[in-house]
């Protein structure tokens, strides 16, 4: 494995993840992307240390399983947090494909050699099912905001309806009794 | 989410990280989901508010009176001179940074301007501008600038994103309250009718029925009668419900909302319960109102004269039924309102007793002046001195965490009381860890008028700390149940859940003592208050007696 790009990413994983992390941190403001990065207490900074932790993971799925299950473990919530978050939906999910520079930044000398390139290329396409994933991931969640604003304004529409004697639901019992199906 | 999506073109040219540019000048960006909507002109209106007019925050022309620039000056002017502490606050800010990073929406969204220090710094730079020398001097080498329309946009946004909640003033050296900024921020922008709608109209409807929902009395007292016929269809038991009862012992005021919006019901069932039992078992009288039938006050968030008239009826009302004391529901700001400004704004309370459980004989001191006692304190005292009688066991499908609700535990320090319900209550409960719970608390992100629906992801950006820990401790301890006593949290907290929990739950710290709580002849309970079976207590109707009784049905 050792010369292999995968033995090489290895190898320089420790630099790779920190380049992507704050890659990824820098697209908050400065002020901001200081203390996402400073604080260290996962209760006083959920996004910085979501991020912080998320990372790594992604890294290591992306190099050995990549199980759509597991990944979604560390990449749907950092990706809940960014679909609240002032971004556009590309601000929201681009810190994935920064990942393709990264490496080829940390990685330039070592991708001198042709095969190594053709093992990235084939890596490159897995980053790019990594950020689709997210892309599907950052929809569920813009969809589950509207969902949780419109099940509020029904529910609260609804109940002054009952409640004003408008509504009479049909019960369980008188269901059966008419031999309709529920 | 941001508003525009890019074009592909405009995408080869994103750069994604943001300009590093000085505070003062990045111009607002009103966003949609960040704000909510501009208060009804008739609500404005009803309450004899200035400038009352159809207006929109997206608008170029916020249609402001000619001479607006003069009213903030002199209203800023005359606040400065009433108000010591607003003086105080506005002069002796380090800029040290300790708040900076304590705001639940600042940590939640990551808008700079959103840091405690940053949001107080929009009016300081105002009034460094127009009311110090060295302001007037240096200009923006002092950090000041001078008021215009972006500035005052500036503010009206930032303002309706802060929940008063006063994390912040927890970690200040100096102990600025920068929820105190906010409030005279506020009360300045409705000089110039800036209100949002979800405060005023609320608050017009309170002005005018007695409650933020403008329940009329008929339909506050059909509610109750519904939560009654619930209640004996649940236990057996049909429980007495005074309304306006002159005389009683007690009057009860809580938050109207609780009446009329889910999980909040159940908690307002726990109360009629809990009043019914001690009815029975100890003689106590207490009555609700129609009249004083909210407890909230979104005056508060107005202007400090709007909460006092909002709050003046309480007092009235103790008085014409001719109470003892006045007990006070679950609910958030109404402590702040009552524990730190009722006695001062609408006292003396020289017609009512000081407050003595005449159950227990405690005095509740710390309710000598106002007159009005915390349910959390009332009940824990009751369950101290052994006087409710309580099955804890029909409540251990529940996994409970409490979140401390900003107002009762930073505005008045009820940190134990409900915790000690809680254990007297549950078998099973977890604490959230200690940098978000009690004076650290962390806001629903829901306060302070808040809580509409096209804000919502302020909402969820600010709800974010609170729902991490509660992530937390349903992961470590499989918590499923989020209590809370405040009418605000019991609103904000399900869709906040939701979002980042789904598998928690919300609940009011009395619809779990109701659940508990073993009424003088009541059946065998297999449901609890929202008719949900008690797991392993289930009644299993027998198929013959379905048919028989559809049977009799169809006759």
């Amino acid at each position: 494995m050792g010369n292999s790009l995968k033995g090489l990413i290895e190898k320089k994983k420790k630099d790779i993840i920190r380049h992507w992390f704050e890659a990824t941190i820098q697209t908050y403001a400065p002020d901001t992307a200081q203390f996402y990065k400073g604080q260290k207490d996962e209760f006083a900074n959920p996004v910085g240390n979501t991020t912080s932790e998320g990372i790594p993971f992604l890294l290591d799925q992306l190099l050995n399983d990549f199980d759509s299950e597991a990944i979604k473990s560390h990449l749907d919530p950092i990706i809940r947090i960014r679909a609240v978050q002032n971004f556009t939906p590309s601000q929201a999910t681009a810190f994935i494909l920064k990942l393709k520079e990264i490496l080829r930044d940390c990685l330039s000398d070592e991708l001198q050699d042709a095969a190594r390139l053709k093992e990235l290329l084939a890596f490159e396409s897995r980053i790019d099912q990594l950020s689709l994933m997210a892309f599907d991931l950052y929809m569920n969640c813009r969809e589950k905001i509207y969902e949780i604003a419109a099940n509020e304004t029904r529910n609260q529409t609804f109940r002054a309806f009952k409640r004003a004697g408008l509504i009479v639901e049909p019960s369980e019992r008188s269901r059966k009794v008419k031999g309709v199906k529920p | 989410m941001a508003d525009e999506t890019p074009k592909p073109e405009e995408l080869i040219q994103i750069d994604h990280r943001p300009p590093k540019t000085d505070w003062m000048d990045v111009p607002v960006d009103i966003r949609k989901g960040m704000y909510c909507y501009a208060s009804n002109p008739k609500s404005v209106e009803y309450l004899g508010l200035p400038n009352a007019r159809q207006w929109n925050p997206l608008d170029e022309d916020w249609q402001l009176p000619e001479n607006w620039q003069e009213i903030i000056h002199e209203g800023f002017k005359e606040r400065l001179e009433k108000f010591r502490s607003f003086r105080v606050f506005m002069d002796i800010c380090v800029r040290c940074g300790a708040c900076a990073d304590k705001c639940h929406y600042f940590i939640g969204t990551g808008d700079p301007k959103n840091m405690p220090v940053l949001r107080a710094e929009l009016l300081r730079s105002v009034y460094r501008n127009d009311f110090t020398r060295m302001g007037k001097i240096l200009g923006k080498i002092n950090g000041a600038r001078p008021m215009s329309l972006d500035v005052l946009k500036e503010w009206w946004y930032y303002l309706f994103q802060c929940s008063e909640c006063r994390r912040c003033s927890v970690f200040c050296p100096y102990g600025i309250d920068t929820a105190e900024i906010t409030i005279m921020g506020r009360e300045l922008l409705n000089l110039l009718g800036l209100n949002i709608d979800w405060i005023a109209t609320p608050v017009a409807n309170c002005y005018r029925t007695g409650n933020h929902l403008g329940i009329q009395p008929h339909a506050f007292k059909d509610m109750l009668d519904f939560f009654v016929e619930d209640i004996e269809e649940i236990t057996g038991v049909q429980v007495d419900c005074n309304i306006n009862k002159k005389g009683a012992d007690i009057l009860f005021i809580t938050p109207s909302g609780d009446v009329f919006a889910d999980p909040g019901t159940y908690t307002a069932m726990g109360y009629l319960m809990l009043f019914h039992y001690l009815k029975e078992k100890y003689g106590l009288d207490v009555t609700w109102s129609t009249y004083g039938s909210e407890g909230g006050n979104f005056g508060f968030f107005t202007s400090h004269e709007t909460m006092k008239r909002l709050n003046s009826k309480m007092y009235a009302e103790a008085k014409r039924l001719g109470v003892k004391w006045i007990l006070g529901g679950e609910c958030g700001h109404m402590w702040r309102v009552i524990n730190q400004y009722m006695d001062t704004m609408n006292g003396p309370t020289d017609f009512l007793e000081e407050p003595v459980s005449p159950i227990t004989g405690t005095k509740f001191e710390n309710a000598r002046s106002n007159r009005m006692v915390h349910i959390a304190e009332f009940v824990a005292d009751l369950i101290k001195h052994g006087k409710l009688e309580l099955d804890p066991s029909r409540n251990d499908h529940l996994k409970v965490t409490f979140h401390d609700s900003c107002n009762p535990s930073r505005g008045m320090g009820i940190f134990d009381e409900p915790r000690y319900v809680i254990e007297s209550v549950c078998n099973h409960f977890y604490e959230m860890p200690a940098n978000t719970i009690r004076e650290n608390t962390f806001c629903c992100g829901s306060g302070a008028g808040l809580n509409a629906g096209e804000n919502m992801e302020l909402r969820l950006t600010g709800g974010l700390p609170r729902a991490n820990a509660v992530k937390h401790v349903h992961e470590k301890h499989g918590v499923n149940m989020l209590a809370c006593i405040c009418a605000i949290d019991r609103a904000a907290l399900p869709p906040l859940m939701e979002y980042w929990v789904p598998e928690v739950d919300v609940t009011g710290l009395h619809e779990m003592v109701a659940n508990a709580l073993i009424m003088p002849g009541e059946n065998e309970r297999s449901t609890d208050l929202r008719g949900e079976d008690i797991p392993g207590r289930e009644v299993v109707e027998e198929e013959s007696d379905i048919e028989s009784e559809e049977q009799a049905d169809e006759k």
